[in-house]
């Protein structure tokens, strides 16, 4: 009887058709991205949707200009400047050109920059957005000629300007021709600043060399978005100049407001609120 | 360099070996001498004419190449030397002060290279730190508040890349100076005597007059970091060179300098004394273009003279 208990039951017994065997998921590339910080897999729409910030860990993703045009200006109210300027290659330096044109088809802009009048809570203001997509968003002759420009057209009209920075630094390729637009845009941004005229600097990742050591460090207000690398040599330059590791932050945002070099870190999304406020409270009195 | 060294070294040799041979036998060589003398002369300007670029970079940078305090000795008198930004602390990579020419007060500021290794050491090769170009802008804005023109001679290999120089905001020091030299109250004349290295350069450079030495170089980087950024490979570095196209003629040619100075024979270390004199000139002269215009003119000049620069379409 009790033996009974532990027999076997008669079982019902089935074959599994090959064809129903649960095919393993195809991901299309690039569905998900590993965030460069805490590691999650994220999924990518959930991250455009979030600014290009990291939900989990907040991590700062690098973000295009025309991104962040739309993130940052009014709806409908920016007017691109100068948008024809065409790089030439002064140096005759090898597929200079080529690599334009690659960089022109990947990012669907013709140079590391785009600048504009716009509006922002619905104040106006030249606005310049490196893309450091193109080119690691190096400084050449259009770069520089651009926001000098921009400068110079929000010094004409007396408006303040906004620079979003992401650059490598100065171009390579354009040698000489790139350092002098540091001297340039140094200079628009001196005749700006005698009329009394607002500059607001915003530095995200990267901003180093060449535009660090001339525009990006000149604004009456210098922003930084957090864990963005800010310096003037490359790390990896340095650490072959003095044989040593790199302390941990080294050159990030938060390590330059430590130091003094800039006046605040602000997340992505209160950036926009920051500019606006900003904006109003320099409005000058007509 | 090393060809042109080689020949010219073998052509000395013969010729040495020609005056002996006619002092220790008696025998009458001048015509011989005097004609291996003139080649000798013509097969080096033709050699110094024809500099390949990584061989001017080799020239801008000799360890007897004068430094900015060599030509300030030769140029002025009574150079006496101001120290520190009033921040941080003295920058030895960059000297400064003020000196008279033919009676007249002037404010010199250069980089400085060490003449020796003790001297490179304590100097850094010339590779100046933040409070370096703060002491250069303190002198600068000295110089504005007593009138007098600033002279500023450029010899870096580029600024310093270290933990203390960002720290210190190296970016910022540079960016400041670019920014206050465009619109300084005072003439500036400008004279890049050896390695004219990237922004570390420039923040002495954003001048009225600009000037090159015939073999001195003027680049966005060295030839060495170019290589290393761009083909991560700092040994193509002679390859750099050529393509980056950083010789003082490259520069005129771009219209990116006022001028070339000629330099004496075999470079500026063979005959410092001559080479100061013709600086000393154009200097004199230069200031006494630039004082007669007034100020604005002169600031809206200066700030033409960078703002035209770049190549698009």
């Amino acid at each position: 009887m009790i033996k009974g208990i532990f027999k076997k039951t008669k079982y019902v017994t089935t074959s599994i058709p090959a064809q129903e065997k649960v095919p393993t998921p195809i991901i299309p590339d690039g569905m998900w991205i590993k965030c460069n910080s805490c590691d999650q897999i994220v999924y990518k729409k959930d991250i455009e949707e979030n600014n290009r910030v990291c939900p989990y860990c907040g991590f700062h993703f690098r973000m295009n200009a025309r991104e962040r045009i739309k993130l940052i200006v009014d709806e409908g109210t920016f007017k691109e400047l100068d948008s024809n300027l065409l790089t030439l290659n002064p140096l005759d330096f090898p597929n200079y050109e080529d690599k334009i044109r690659q960089q022109e088809e990947k990012t669907g802009i013709k140079e590391a920059v785009i600048t504009g009048i716009g509006r922002i809570y619905g104040e106006e203001a030249v606005i310049a957005v490196m893309d450091c997509f193109f080119l690691m968003g190096s400084m050449g002759s259009v770069v520089g000629e651009k926001i000098t420009r921009a400068v110079e057209e929000a010094t004409i009209r007396r408006l303040p300007v906004i620079i979003f920075c992401a650059s490598g630094g100065a171009r390579m390729q354009e040698g000489i021709f790139s350092l002098m637009q540091m001297a340039k845009t140094a200079g628009a941004i001196a005749r700006h600043a005698e009329e009394g005229l607002l500059y607001i600097s915003v530095l995200t990742d990267p901003t180093t060399g060449g535009v660090t050591a001339s525009f990006a460090m000149l604004g009456d207000i210098i922003i930084a978005e957090p864990g963005a690398l800010i310096g003037f040599a490359g790390s990896r330059v340095i650490e072959q100049t003095i044989r040593q590791k790199l302390p941990e932050g080294f050159q990030r945002a938060e390590f330059l407001l430590e130091h003094g070099f800039i006046d605040k870190i602000i997340k992505r999304e209160e950036i926009k609120k920051t500019l606006g406020k900003l904006l109003y409270l320099h409005k000058e009195v007509k | 360099m090393a060809d042109i060294n080689q020949n010219l070294e073998q052509l000395e040799n013969k010729l040495e070996a020609l005056r002996e041979f006619s002092d220790t036998h008696g025998v009458d060589l001048n015509k011989e001498i005097k004609a291996v003398e003139e080649k000798l002369y013509e097969l080096k300007i033709e050699a110094y004419k024809n500099l390949t670029p990584w061989e001017k970079v080799n020239l801008a940078r000799h360890g007897e190449r004068p430094t900015s305090l060599d030509y300030i000795d030769k140029i002025f008198e009574d150079f006496i030397e101001f120290h520190g930004d009033r921040n941080f602390r003295d920058d030895p990579s960059i000297i400064g002060g003020i000196a008279s020419l033919e009676g007249k007060a002037i404010t010199v500021i250069g980089h400085q290279k060490g003449r020796n290794t003790k001297e490179n050491i304590k100097r850094n090769f010339g590779m100046p730190h933040p409070e370096g170009y703060r002491k250069a802008l303190r002198l600068m804005k000295q110089a504005e508040k007593f009138k007098r023109p600033v002279i500023c001679f450029i010899d870096t290999p580029g600024a310093f890349c270290g933990i203390g120089a960002e720290e210190r905001g190296q970016g910022e020091a540079i960016a400041i100076n670019l920014m206050e030299m465009s619109r300084l109250k005072t003439p500036i004349i400008s004279i890049v005597i050896g390695e004219g290295g990237s922004g570390g350069a420039l923040a002495l450079g954003v001048a009225d007059k600009v000037y090159m030495l015939e073999h001195s170089i003027y680049s966005i980087l060295s030839p060495e970091g170019f290589a290393a950024i761009l083909w991560k490979d700092g040994t193509r570095a002679k390859e750099a060179a050529q393509v980056m196209k950083i010789t003082s003629e490259d520069l005129k040619n771009f219209e990116i300098i006022d001028d070339i100075i000629n330099e004496p024979l075999g470079g500026a270390h063979k005959d410092i004394g001559e080479l100061a004199k013709s600086i000393k000139k154009l200097i004199i002269n230069d200031l006494q273009e630039l004082e007669k215009q007034d100020l604005e003119s002169l600031l809206n000049k200066r700030y033409i003279k960078f703002r035209k620069i770049g190549e698009y379409q």
